[in-house]
């Protein structure tokens, strides 16, 4: 633990993954996780530190309440040594987008580490804790795991509490773990995971033993390979970890099946329509009053000042941008042609998977994660939409509410290799099938040499 | 409907709705940015979604109504020392009544 935070100390300089790193931890409780050091992504409330999603406008922030999921991980005796750097509210898909500055990616210090869980992922690629806590509202664990060879997990919507999440948008955002390996990945789903009375969105079904089934062997299971989704867009090295990771199941017994789903163009477009919709309501709370940080405002200034003053000044420019593009879908003459749309097009999606796992009788799905590997910094600050169709592979699977992990499958070619992960995905609830499989190809995947 | 395009009014009018402030040399490029986005959605407009339910949740919680007992709370003084600006113990506020009140 003190190795962890020493760790911390000496290569956040470099990395920039931590807004804060906590001495004198404390001594470990009892139970599955003593000892265990963590991070936590900073719009996951401890009443440790701060807790401000990477916002100015939280400056300051320090709840009075631990989220249940790190409430869950104190009990089980992890602790928690730092906050992670995230882009605003965990608006992006790079971790550049902080008051804190960039994250960086430890394979290649000029690459981001993905988003926004970024500063989760550079931390444990790093090998300064085992696992950190992220957040996934489109994408926001498993891209940023991808493109650090990492595993992320993003569990079934309301498979684990939301208290104490800053919310982003409440019909999508899941709390899951990233981690360097599966078994780590499910030991702390297994505690963070189950019904929460201060969550009405958490699932009352009790939580499976994620553990004990976890070696067992894959032969009879069917996995469903998107092959729509190996396009010539993606980086080659993406689709060779796809056809490699398919022949490793195959390998271990599994059956490999063809499946087409819905262009994933459809699910981004719906994407940016319900999440901005929803942040542009929950963010409304920010108003400079009860919390957080409020503008100076003159003398005679009115209410409203103070609000447009203290949230101008307090959100970035992608959470503004995001916050308008919520309110316009949602305006009259606009809320049946874009928000109502949304809604019914993310029926449809949720219907397709449906269908794929059913016709096919299929246990999981196998897809990219990402187009490509990290990016380098900067590089899609000028175009909004191309940071946007990072999250292409990722946000159909949000809308649906399924669990995914994402897994190191591969590496880029060249003399600075980069790594390549792949996507499995299975039905809601079914985290024990999605762990099992995972495992089987963990097994059969070559090792991640990861930067000393 | 004419997808994306929004005029310099429109995004002063909703910077409004959202309390937030838009500066006039802010606006052509928040407008092409906004509009980019609003272009890019327009594709759903190719899909028959005729009969389909809207999905505004994926859960399968439903509401029910819960015991009325009193549970822990945070007391008033650890709320009000999250505020920016208290006086005794009131959060503080420009006037809301009479001039000056534009909220």
């Amino acid at each position: 633990m003190n190795a962890a935070i020493d760790r911390a100390g000496a290569l956040n300089g470099r990395l920039n993954a931590f807004t804060q790193i906590f001495d004198s931890p404390g001594a470990p409780r009892p139970g599955p996780l003593s000892g265990m050091p963590v991070a936590i992504k900073e719009n996951i409330c401890t009443r440790r530190g701060l807790s401000t999603a990477g916002s100015r406008i939280l400056e300051g922030y320090r709840s009075p309440f631990d989220a249940t999921a790190v409430a869950r991980l104190l009990d089980a005796g992890a602790v928690v040594i730092g906050k992670t750097n995230l882009d605003e509210f965990g608006m992006g898909s790079s971790t550049e987008h902080s008051p804190h500055g960039p994250t960086r990616n430890p394979w290649d210090l000029d690459r981001v580490p993905g988003g926004s869980s970024g500063g989760s992922a550079s931390a444990v690629a790093a090998g300064i804790v085992p696992v950190a806590l992220g957040s996934d509202t489109g994408g926001s664990i498993r891209q940023p795991a991808a493109l650090c060879g990492l595993v992320g997990l993003k569990p079934t919507y309301g498979r684990v509490s939301r208290y104490g999440l800053i919310a982003y948008a409440s019909s999508l955002d899941v709390i899951g773990p990233i981690s360097r390996t599966v078994t780590e990945a499910a030991r702390v789903l297994q505690v963070i995971a189950g019904p929460d009375e201060h969550d009405s969105t958490c699932s009352k079904r009790p939580v499976p033993d994620l553990l004990t089934s976890l070696e067992s062997p894959v032969e009879n299971l069917r996995i469903g390979l998107v092959r729509s989704m190996l396009s010539g867009a993606n980086h080659p090295a993406v689709n060779q970890a796809i056809e490699a990771s398919a022949a490793r199941l195959a390998d271990a017994g599994a059956t490999i099946v063809d499946v087409d789903l819905l262009d994933p163009d459809i699910a981004i477009a719906t994407y940016y329509i319900v999440a901005p919709a929803e942040a542009s309501s929950n963010l409304a709370r920010f108003d400079g009053v009860r919390y957080g940080r409020r503008a100076a405002i003159p003398n005679d200034a009115s209410l409203d000042d103070l609000y447009r003053a203290s949230r101008t000044e307090g959100f970035g420019p992608e959470v503004r941008r995001r916050i308008m593009l919520g309110t316009h879908v949602l305006s009259s003459g606009y809320y049946d042609a874009y928000y109502l749309r949304a809604l019914k097009a993310r029926r449809l999606i949720r219907n397709d998977f449906d269908r794929a796992f059913d016709t096919h009788a299929l246990h999981a799905l196998l897809m990219p994660v990402t187009p490509g590997p990290a990016f380098r910094i900067g590089e899609k600050d000028k175009d909004p939409l191309a940071l946007y169709l990072e999250d292409v592979y990722t946000v159909g699977v949000s809308l649906a509410g399924l669990p995914a992990i994402a897994m190191p499958a591969g590496m880029t070619e060249g003399n600075k290799p980069l790594p390549i992960g792949v996507q499995l995905v299975a039905r809601p609830f079914d985290e024990p099938t999605l762990l099992r499989v995972a495992r089987t190809l963990e097994r059969l995947s070559p090792p991640m040499n990861f930067p000393a | 409907m004419d997808h994306g395009a929004l005029e310099r009014e429109q995004v002063q009018r909703l910077a409004r709705l959202c309390r937030l402030d838009a500066p006039d040399h802010e606006l052509d490029d928040l407008a092409a940015r906004l509009a980019a986005v609003l272009g890019y959605v327009a594709r759903l407009d190719a899909l028959n979604l005729d009969g389909v339910l809207e999905m505004p949740h994926v859960g399968d919680e439903t509401n029910v109504l819960g015991e009325d007992r009193p549970g822990p709370q945070l007391d008033r003084q650890t709320l009000l020392d999250l505020s920016p600006q208290i006086f005794d113990c009131f959060v503080r506020v420009p006037k809301v009544l009479g001039e000056g009140g534009g909220a």
